[in-house]
Parts: C-alpha cells; sequence; structure tokens
C-alpha cells in the first residue's frame, strides 16, 4: 500500500494524479477462513483491523450485503463522546475515545476527528441532578467532565437561545476532548488497511445461512456460494436479529428506525456539539457548514430505513427554540438508519449458543463513538476467548440481571 | 405516516394518536417458571423482518389497547384486531396469506 502523505499529494499533482492506487481490493471469496466477519460497518471492519494487528490473525473475510460503510455507520450524525454513568460503559467508550484521538496517524487516513466539545444541556432539575451524578461518576472512571453553568454554555455557544419559555437551558455536562469524526472515512480507512493486510472485503454478498455440526460453526452460505471458517463474527447492527435467527438463536433486540436530517450549508455558527435530551434533539455543524441534526428514535420495529415524520418536527420544533438562527434555514437531506436496541441501551460483546459464533450489536443509537474500542474488545474476544473490556456486556447480563443501564442514565444516547 | 384503525372506536388513527407497545401474543411466565422461558419472555425477540403482531394503545382516543399484523419490511398493515385473544385471529391470518402465500406462521 503507498502512504498517503503531503508528499505524496505534490508527487500526484505533478503527473495529473495519474498514480493513485485503489484504496482496498475487491477480491473474490476463497474457500475457507480463519475468520469470517458479518457486516462491513465500523464495528465489523474495526474487529477485522485489530484481529490482524493486536492477534496476527490475518486469513479473515468480511462479508458485507451492500456497499462497506453504508448501513449505520455512514448514516449516523458521528458524536463521539465517553461521559457514561456506569463503569463497563464509560471503560469502553473512553477506550475508544481515546484510539479517535490518534487513528488518522494509526491508519494512515484523515478520519478528521474533532474533538471539539460536546455539552449535554441540563433543562430540568432532574437534568442538574442526573448530569452532577455522571461528572462525578466520570471524575472517578478517569474521564475528563464537568458539569457547567447556563453563563459558561452561552459562551461556548453563543447562538444558543438559554431562556427558552419552555425548556431554559440551567447547565450542561461539557466534555471538551468529545467531538466528531468523517464516518465514512472511518469505515474507509478501517477497510484500506485491512485490506493491505491482507484480509478480503468481499461486498455486495449476503450472507443467507449459518452451517454448523455438533453444535460448532463451520461456514457460511452466501449469495456467492458456501465459505467456510473456524470462527464468525456476527456485526450487523440492525439487521441482528434476522442473522441470530439464521445462526439458531435469539437476541434481546429490537430494530426501528432513527433519523437525522442536514441543512443547507451556511457561515460558521457554532464551534461545538450541542445535544439536548430532555427534548430530543441535537445538533453540530459540519465542516462544509451544514446544520446536522438528530433526534429520538421510533417506537415500533422497522427494517425499512425510513422513519416517522412526527419525530423529525418534534425535534426541529425543539430546536428551534432552542436555536432560534436555524428557523429560516432549508433541510437539504433528511434520512434513517435501522439501530438495534437492547433493554438496557447498552451493547452486547459476546459469545453466543453456537461454539465459534460471536456476536456484536445493540450499539443502538449511539455506537459510531465506540468503533475503535468496540473493534479492540470484540477481536481480542475472538482471539483469546476473553477481553476485559468486553466482559460485562456478554448477553447472559439480561438472564442474570445484570443490567448495564444507561437508558435511565442518559434519556438518549446519540 | 403509520395510520392503523382502532378495532373498537373504528377510527383510523394517525400515528400521533397512538403508543406503540412491542411484541403481541407473548405468553407470560411469571414466579416459578424456569429461567430460560422468563428469559424468553422478558427479553428475547425473534424481531422479525416481514410479518410482525404488535401492541398499539389508543393513547389519545378510547385508551383501549389493541393488536395490528404489519410488515417490518414494507410498512404494510394487514389488519388490527382487539386483544382479547392469544392467536391472530382467521381473517387476519387469511389477510397476510392473501398477499404473503409464502409465509411460514409466527415465529
Ligand atoms: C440517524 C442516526 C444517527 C446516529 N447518530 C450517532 C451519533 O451521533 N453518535 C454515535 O456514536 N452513534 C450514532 N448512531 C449509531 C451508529 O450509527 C451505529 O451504532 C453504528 O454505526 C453501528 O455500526 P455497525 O458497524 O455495528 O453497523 P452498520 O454500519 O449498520 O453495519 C452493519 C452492516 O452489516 C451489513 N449486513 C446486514 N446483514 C447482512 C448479511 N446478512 N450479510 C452481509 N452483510 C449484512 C449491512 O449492510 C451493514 O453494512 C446513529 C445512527 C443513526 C441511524
Ligand atoms: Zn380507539
Amino acid at each position: 500500500m503507498r502512504r498517503y502523505s503531503a508528499f505524496a499529494i505534490a508527487r500526484e499533482a505533478a503527473r495529473h494524479h495519474l498514480g493513485w492506487e485503489r484504496a482496498w481490493r475487491s477480491p473474490t471469496p476463497k474457500a475457507q477462513y480463519d475468520v469470517v466477519i458479518v457486516g462491513a460497518g465500523g464495528h465489523g471492519l474495526a474487529t477485522a483491523y485489530y484481529l490482524g494487528k493486536n492477534h496476527g490473525i490475518r486469513n479473515v473475510a468480511v462479508i458485507e450485503k451492500g456497499w462497506l460503510g453504508g448501513g449505520n455507520t455512514g448514516r449516523n450524525t458521528t458524536i463521539i463522546r465517553s461521559n457514561y454513568l456506569q463503569d463497563p460503559s464509560a471503560a469502553i467508550y473512553e477506550k475508544a475515545r481515546s484510539l479517535y484521538e490518534t487513528l488518522s496517524q494509526d491508519l494512515n487516513y484523515n478520519i478528521m476527528f474533532s474533538p471539539r466539545g460536546v455539552m449535554m444541556l441540563a433543562q430540568t432539575e432532574h437534568e442538574i441532578r442526573g448530569y452532577r451524578r455522571t461528572a462525578h461518576a466520570n471524575a472517578l472512571q478517569g474521564v475528563a467532565t464537568e458539569f457547567i453553568g447556563p453563563a459558561k454554555v452561552k459562551e461556548l455557544c453563543p447562538i444558543i437561545n438559554i431562556k427558552g419559555p419552555r425548556y431554559p437551558v440551567l447547565g450542561a455536562l461539557w466534555q471538551a476532548r468529545a467531538g466528531t469524526a468523517r464516518h465514512d472515512a472511518v469505515a474507509w480507512g478501517y477497510a484500506r488497511a485491512c485490506s493491505d493486510m491482507g484480509m478480503d472485503i468481499i461486498q455486495q454478498t449476503e450472507v443467507t445461512g449459518v452451517r454448523r455440526e455438533g453444535g460448532r460453526v463451520t461456514g457460511v452460505e452466501t449469495t456467492k456460494g458456501f465459505i467456510g471458517c473456524s470462527k464468525l463474527g456476527i456485526v450487523v447492527a440492525g439487521h441482528s436479529g434476522v442473522m441470530a435467527e439464521r445462526a439458531g438463536f435469539r437476541l434481546p433486540i429490537e430494530s426501528v428506525a432513527l433519523q437525522a436530517l442536514v441543512s443547507e450549508p451556511i457561515k460558521p455558527v457554532m464551534d461545538v456539539v450541542v445535544m439536548a435530551n430532555t427534548v430530543h434533539g441535537y445538533m453540530s455543524q459540519s465542516d462544509k457548514g451544514e446544520m446536522v441534526i438528530g433526534g429520538g428514535a421510533d417506537g415500533y420495529n422497522n427494517y425499512t430505513q425510513r422513519g416517522s415524520f412526527h419525530h423529525v418536527e418534534e425535534t426541529v420544533r425543539a430546536l428551534v427554540e432552542t436555536f432560534p438562527i436555524i428557523s429560516r434555514l432549508k433541510m437539504l437531506r433528511w434520512w434513517g438508519g435501522i439501530v438495534d436496541m437492547t433493554g438496557d441501551r447498552s451493547p452486547i460483546i459476546s459469545k453466543t449458543p453456537v461454539d465459534g459464533i460471536f456476536v456484536n450489536c445493540g450499539w443502538g443509537t449511539g455506537g459510531f463513538k465506540a468503533i475503535p474500542g468496540s473493534g479492540w474488545a470484540m477481536a481480542e474476544l475472538m482471539a483469546k476467548g476473553h477481553s476485559p473490556l468486553a466482559a460485562e456486556f456478554g448477553m447472559d447480563r439480561f438472564r442474570e440481571g445484570r443490567f448495564i443501564d444507561e437508558s435511565v442514565a442518559a434519556g438518549v444516547a446519540h | 405516516m403509520l395510520t392503523l384503525t382502532c378495532p373498537y372506536c373504528g377510527i383510523a388513527a394517525c400515528e400521533t394518536e397512538l403508543t406503540p407497545g412491542g411484541e403481541a401474543h407473548l405468553t407470560r411466565f411469571g414466579p416459578g417458571s424456569s429461567d430460560d422461558d422468563f428469559e424468553a419472555y422478558l427479553f428475547l425477540r425473534p424481531n422479525v423482518r416481514g410479518v410482525h403482531f404488535e401492541r398499539w394503545r389508543h393513547a389519545m382516543g378510547c385508551g383501549k389497547w389493541f393488536l395490528a399484523a404489519r410488515d417490518t419490511a414494507t410498512l404494510e398493515v394487514f389488519g388490527t384486531y382487539p386483544a382479547q385473544t392469544t392467536e391472530p385471529p382467521e381473517d387476519i391470518v387469511a389477510a397476510i396469506k392473501a398477499k404473503r402465500p409464502d409465509w411460514e406462521g409466527r415465529p
């Protein structure tokens, strides 16, 4: 693989850009791999990457039914933060956030990590208490956050209306090293690095069945034929229920639509990410100048990547009150993704009832921020059978009543 | 916008009038049941991509719970029916089979 650098840009500029290589190969599948990963979203690709980088397992295929990064990884609003309440969450999200800090260098691919700061507004007395509690928990977990007052909120984000009649801004949980990254680039950067290690990324190929013998996985049926493997990782987000059914077990997951929208580009007006969880709205400004807006998830099962209009209406209504400056903006694009929700709003990184099959899912509305940490933990679990970061996220926790309850902690979790 | 007809008031209600209540026809396992049954009842869901039976409440109308058969892959609604039943009624099953001849029943 030819490395990207300032020198490479100069070299290519001098020869009409004829020397750029394809970022990844498009190979025909081999008959057998050590590890097959289903799903080339961020989590699947990061799992493959750390299998190779940390554990030397490189005979790996990542199988994707569409195009890589075309699922939720390419549909999210790119918020990265690690200010969670429970210890296991703080550990894995902070691991991910800290890996994001140097991921561009690590992958030799500019993922545009922008630690511009994230504030989660407290707009009710209950939220003030909740976020103060989270700030204390974060102090014990070694995650740098603080609770700030309304004056500081206004200073960090001058366009905010802190005296909104319905929901005044009473303070915020502020994480200065949280922020955003370019979502596609995260998928592309991992894919390029995986391909460079000799791994096969097989796109436009759906896994339609899972072959098992004596309680152990032997391979997958795909639209391009049977592909054998010793270990299988199922990392398909919204389609986890469908894949689990094909592998012969069930998950505590329901799939629902979550939507986002972006405005026409305008001059820079805000350089932080603001989340208003009580009113289900959050916003940041992209480098192109678009206001990136997200809201709450739908309440009913859905696989269509189209959501309910009234949720968007609620989100926009609340944000217009909080940011009056956006009231006349035109919206350019609006889309949905199918998110995989667990009861405690925490992910599953786990062994399964079938030997050799591992599952990574349940990231729901908030897994973009977790991609590097999740891949790190999933790779370790698949290589060694145990990972400290993943230990509490087993699917048995529901049966055993060991919830990692982030739904009460956050209200929403993007 | 999803529209479901409340089987009690006969009103074609838009989803802003309704509250979703998750999968329908679950068998309740309480104290004394096995761990497997209790876990499956509380948490494990087939999360079907296709024909799905679910609970809805006419929250901004009569306030009653009813059931609906819907396709989660197309958003098509096959019909709604009162909640006082443990199985989908015959006319609903017929409506589904008319449009989905390959449908194998509830998982
Ligand atoms: C609108 C929206 C906003 C969001 N905002 C944020 C945010 O601000 N911050 C944040 O941290 N998170 C956010 N999220 C959540 C985040 O996007 C997801 O948690 C994360 O991207 C999941 O990544 P993944 O790799 O697990 O799944 P995906 O990226 O969905 O990848 C799964 C892949 O599996 C493939 N697949 C499925 N079935 C099969 C099969 N049978 N065979 C082969 N391939 C298959 C799919 O095609 C897909 O490409 C948001 C999500 C949405 C929808
Ligand atoms: Zn009614």
